[in-house]
């Protein structure tokens, strides 16, 4: 009954999404206000049947209902109900009504939130949110329906598989689709913008916020993903290149540039077509995503069972989608007049500098990700493209990037003085030096590559705050925190944002110059040493856990003699469930994780034992945490909340858009 | 600085920058990809020039897995028609069985047996490498969709 309920909202939202995305339209091309009008109400109407659908899905999930196809698939009775409710997107047909469930909600909060919106743009806006929507809902209901009933009903589930059966994992996919989806407010806005012709710095204005809470989800989102592939899966990485987190991270490239070019045309009114154009690119990257991981084109660690038919469905979606934006944006935007000139050094020479290498690099990272299915297409040769693909062509391109994210914020608009921004950054310069050849004197064994790492996350960290400390500390330490409080949180959101990114290549580069590791066949009682840590085997036990028996193995772990921790790795098989899975043991330190994990045993007592020491891992979810904490501070700024002048521009003044952009300088 | 200087900047430094990444491309493609081979192709002859690393896959044939101490393990890989011997050192992903689709990177050894450096790992105990399903699917000895 609940099943069907669910099943028949999910009607109902595509009915009314299709309403939505052709009679506003229609309005406000008439200028008829009531048509116009439908938009907010279909909105929320949309929303609301997508939240019954999914609580409905949810519901069935709790009650442990296995006469619904989805349930009984993924679910168990025996699971515990955290993993009740979190498997309800833990297959397609659920994760896909979560997709659709966070679309709706961003059309409705655009609907609610959107008030100082012209209404002729929010009804545009709202339309193609809801041409977005039918797509994805024609998709679920007719290749994908999380409600179908097999009868006779199973008395248990399949199980979810136990690797999703963690806390870290259970949040991330709702991360990862809120910056997915997010950025379908950006492409909504991007082509209500080509259908009204026009692009002025409030129309930057209303899209910086979605795009910024997006670009913070989704960076949420990998990092996560990040943290559960290396606690979760036992081989101590966080990023394999795989086409799965390729799928997310240019979505992340597209969207950081499109935030950046964003500023461009608020501040300055320049840039609008190509901003136009990452808008629409930045959300197709994230339905070639979806398109990647559900049709299963591509050999992924990550896939979920897949169908060509699903795959065939998202394709022609996208085909329409991108092309059908594409072909609009190529009819309409020579007719956006261009903006103010600018100096090639210049804040906004920096900030196109930025925007080529992002989409440069997304591009090499696009085409790794491809190449095998184009390869495959062309010759038949089957390939894949692994880590050192991308290594060589992705991390040479983020070089000029990183060394020039310090010195454009220094810069002014319109014509920078380079030699000046340089002197500002004398001390950083000196500094990141140093730390550079500390490093290189102090830490064995030395590496050349990991001196110019460091230095350079000096420079980045340093040269992040830099403008900060220039517009506080530096005019004397009382005052200071009034002279904070001052400052636009804007521009405190960048200096965090730019640090944390500073972090990250901190993290990096020690991460992967150091750290050991070592694998060894174990018996009880004897040692491996891992990174100046002694490790003792103590003993190997079978312990029950809630749907699972582990083999856990405990050892006693010394250094200098003596002993310091414990640690315990296990193997747990589970009982609804064939799979196996590998719970290292990681224990924090201030320098790096120990991260050790328990395999095979040979039939002597001997056991497979792998030991890593990974330095310095921690200040990539640190650095990750603090740019997200900058995009947060940033999102809480004045200017974003309000977008105060906006309100007052009428439709026929476009002359009030060159004043508004002569008042923000 | 005129409109026009303005969007000569922009296409020259937008093609400098394509113009790199196509170099950093072309020269990564060369050297970074890895080769996918059949147990058939390989037994075949057909195995990429130079020695380079390489792909396998296909199913662990049944009865064929010899361990040698924890870390140490032999077994067959087959697409059905052929099999080729695999030995590998390592601990092993905990998807690996008899029976089950497997991909093994690494290189022929003089022996004729593929050492294998990694043995790739899978989230999922449903999902088969798309490699072992095309694989299959040469034999004729695929059933799924």
């Amino acid at each position: 009954m609940v099943a069907e309920l669910g099943h028949f909202a999910l009607i109902v939202a595509l009915v009314v999404a299709a309403v939505q995305a052709t009679v506003p339209l229609i309005g406000a091309a008439r200028g008829a206000d009531d048509w116009v009008a439908v938009a907010r109400p279909a909105a929320g109407i949309q929303f609301l049947m997508a939240a019954v659908a999914f609580f409905a899905l949810m519901y069935c999930f709790v009650q442990s209902d296995f006469s619904v196809a989805t349930v009984f698939q993924s679910s168990h009775s025996l699971k515990p109900l955290l993993y009740k409710v979190t498997g309800v997107w833990g297959n397609h047909e659920g994760s896909l009504l979560l997709w659709i469930l966070i679309l709706t909600g961003f059309g409705a909060a655009v609907a609610t939130f959107g008030t100082n919106l012209p209404p002729a743009l929010a009804a545009r806006v709202l339309s193609v949110q809801a041409m977005v929507g039918v797509g994805f809902l024609a998709f679920i209901l007719f290749t994908s329906n999380p409600f179908e009933r097999i009868f006779p009903a199973p008395a248990e589930g399949r199980g979810l598989n136990p690797l999703l059966q963690d806390p870290g994992l259970a949040i991330h996919p709702p991360f990862l689709y809120l910056g997915y989806v997010g950025f379908s407010m950006a492409f909504s806005f991007a082509v209500a913008a080509l259908i009204e012709g026009r692009v002025d710095p409030a129309w930057a204005r209303w899209v910086r916020p979605w795009t910024l809470a997006a670009w913070c989800f989704l960076t949420i989102g990998i990092s996560l993903g990040s943290w559960w592939a290396y606690y979760e899966l036992g081989w101590g990485g966080f990023w394999f290149w795989d086409p799965v987190e390729n799928a997310s991270f240019m979505p992340w490239l597209a969207g950081t540039a499109l935030l950046h070019s964003a500023i461009v045309v608020e501040r300055r009114d320049t840039l609008k077509a190509w901003t136009i154009l990452l808008a629409i690119l930045t959300f197709s990257l994230s339905l070639l995503g979806t398109f990647i991981v559900r049709s299963g084109v591509l050999t992924s660690v990550h896939a979920f069972a897949t169908d060509p038919a699903r795959g065939l469905f998202i394709l022609g979606f996208l085909v329409v989608a991108i092309g059908g934006s594409l072909a609009l944006f190529a009819v309409r935007a020579p007719a956006l007049r261009p903006g103010g000139l600018f100096a090639p050094v210049s804040r906004e020479g920096a900030l196109v500098l930025n925007n080529i290498l992002l989409a440069t690099a997304c591009a090499t990272v696009l085409l790794g990700t491809l190449y095998p299915l184009i390869l495959d297409a062309i010759s038949g040769e089957k390939v894949s493209v692994g880590p050192p693909f991308f290594q060589a062509t992705f991390v040479p391109l983020m070089l000029p990037l990183l060394a020039a994210m310090a010195v454009g914020p220094l810069l002014p608009w319109k014509r920078g003085d380079l030699r000046g921004a340089l002197e500002r950054l004398r001390f950083t310069f000196i500094f990141a030096g140093f730390t550079g050849l500390a490093v290189y004197a102090l830490v064995e064994p030395r590496s050349a590559a990991a001196t110019g790492g460091v230095a350079l996350a000096a420079w980045l960290v340093l040269g992040g705050i830099l403008p900060l400390y220039e517009r506080t500390l530096r005019g004397g330490v009382s005052g200071a925190a009034a002279r904070l409080a001052a400052l636009p949180r804007s521009a405190i959101g960048m200096s965090l944002a730019h640090a944390g990114v500073g972090l990250v290549v901190l993290g990096l580069t020690v991460l992967l110059t150091w750290q050991t590791e070592k694998d060894q066949v174990m018996r009880v009682g004897e040692t491996m040493d891992v990174a100046g840590y002694t490790l003792t085997l103590r003993g190997v036990a079978s312990v029950a856990g809630p749907n699972y028996v582990a083999q856990r193995a405990t050892f006693d772990v010394a250094k200098g003699g003596e002993v310091v921790m414990r640690l315990a790795p296990e193997k747990r098989s589970y009982v609804d469930s064939p799979q196996v899975t590998t719970e290292a043991a990681i224990e924090p330190t201030w320098l790096g994780d120990l991260y050790v994990v328990v395999g095979d045993a040979d039939g002597n007592g001997g056991y497979a034992i792998r030991g890593y020491f990974k330095p310095f891992v921690h200040w990539l979810w640190i650095g990750a945490a603090v740019m997200v904490a900058g995009g947060l501070v940033s999102l809480s700024d004045r200017r974003h909340r309000v977008g105060a002048p906006a309100a007052r521009r009428t439709r026929e003044t476009g002359a009030l858009a060159g004043a508004a952009s002569g008042a923000t300088e | 600085m005129t409109r026009k200087r303005q969007r000569m900047i922009f296409v020259v430094s937008g093609l400098a920058a394509l113009g790199a990444a196509t170099a950093l491309v072309m020269f990564a493609l060369s050297d970074n990809i890895t080769f996918f081979r059949t147990p058939t192709e390989v037994v075949g002859g057909d195995v990429p020039p130079n020695n380079r690393n390489f792909r396998i896959g296909g199913l662990v044939e049944s009865g064929s897995v010899v361990r040698h101490g924890a870390d140490t393990i032999h077994f067959l890989v087959t697409d059905t028609r052929s099999s080729v011997k695999v030995t590998y050192t390592g601990l092993l992903p905990n998807l690996f069985k008899e029976g089950q689709g497997v991909v093994a990177e690494g290189r022929m050894g003089p022996d004729g047996v593929f050492v294998a450096n990694q043995i790739l790992a899978k989230h999922d105990e449903t999902y088969m490498p798309k490699e072992v399903i095309d694989a299959l699917k040469a034999e004729g000895q695929w059933k799924g969709q």
